[in-house]
């Protein structure tokens, strides 16, 4: 984890995605025009979202199998990058919308599912502050990131795909994939939606490795005081 | 000869609609920006802001990695 290959993969992806996502073909579209840019950022940031909050649920659910403080310090940290990564996703998100739908809160399906799961994580980390004993947060925590996340999916993949949604590849809309998303695109969606899963683990472990020698303080302390 | 003529005179002027049409279909994009070169800074502005904040990380991951390694020493 503190090994830096993938910390150096990480720099040269995000680098790569910013030239080539601004300098590469893109298919001419209308409506979209040039916008159609922002699919490399904006997309990159819900990829980033769902595998930063399936971490911090796996680290959940091993906490209420074989309750330890790591896997609690795992799972918050997880959920921390996700919902930044959610938050990132929502605004832009709005900037796009307001030049393809024509205001940046649409009402669409899409929008108001999107809010509502990033809602329901705000709820976990209010949860986490309003309870003082430890481990009785951690395992509250746990147990409620398994809801949250079980919201989440259908939420964001399946509630929009049964109603008229405007964004592409729900309600009836073709996503990029089926019309132009083609190989240029590709090119640089990919490395740019690795890339910045790798930044959400790089920031995620740093927090990780901080509250892991803030434990270790804890404990030193705990024995002074014995 | 008459019929013909206005035969191929529709033909030309339908092709010359088709024509306007299909450039209408054609999607406006930067191009003019992307030809006197003002994209460039752009990606030249965005690569500072990322490689910018990119360094923040890394002086605090060096950072992490100095105390855990004192708090090994410690123990």
């Amino acid at each position: 984890m503190k090994s830096t290959w993938w910390k150096i993969a990480c720099v040269v992806l995000l680098v790569y995605t910013a030239v080539g996502g601004l300098l590469f073909d893109v298919p001419r579209l209308n409506i979209v025009n040039e916008t159609i840019r922002a699919l490399y950022f904006h997309v990159p940031m819900w990829f980033g979202m769902v595998v930063m909050f399936s971490l911090s649920v796996f680290y959940a659910i091993r906490h209420l199998r074989h309750p330890s403080v790591e896997s609690d310090i795992f799972s918050v940290a997880y959920a921390y990058v996700g919902l930044a990564f959610g938050i990132l996703g929502i605004i832009t998100g709005m900037i796009w919308a307001n030049y393809t739908w024509g205001s940046p809160w649409h009402g669409d399906p899409k929008q108001n599912a999107a809010a509502i799961a990033l809602l329901v994580y705000f709820a976990y980390f209010i949860l986490r502050g309003s309870v003082a004993n430890d481990e009785q947060r951690a395992r509250l925590s746990a147990a409620y990131n398994i809801f949250a996340f079980v919201a989440m999916i259908p939420l964001l993949f399946i509630i929009p795909r049964m109603t008229s949604s405007m964004h592409p590849g729900n309600g009836g809309n073709p996503g990029f994939n089926t019309y132009d998303l083609d190989s240029r695109m590709r090119l640089v969606f990919y490395p740019s939606v690795i890339g910045w899963i790798l930044l959400g683990l790089w920031i995620a472990t740093l927090r990780i490795r901080i509250k892991l020698m803030e434990e270790k303080i804890n404990e030193q302390e705990d024995e002074k005081n014995k | 000869m008459n019929r013909k003529m206005k035969k191929i005179s529709s033909i030309l002027l339908f092709l010359c609609f088709a024509s306007t049409a299909l450039r209408a279909q054609e999607a406006q994009m930067a191009d003019t920006m992307r030809s006197e070169g003002k994209i460039y800074a752009l990606v030249a502005i965005i690569l500072v802001i990322l490689l910018g904040l990119i360094f923040f990380l890394v002086f605090i991951d060096r950072k992490v990695s100095r105390l855990e390694k004192r708090m090994d020493g410690k123990n």
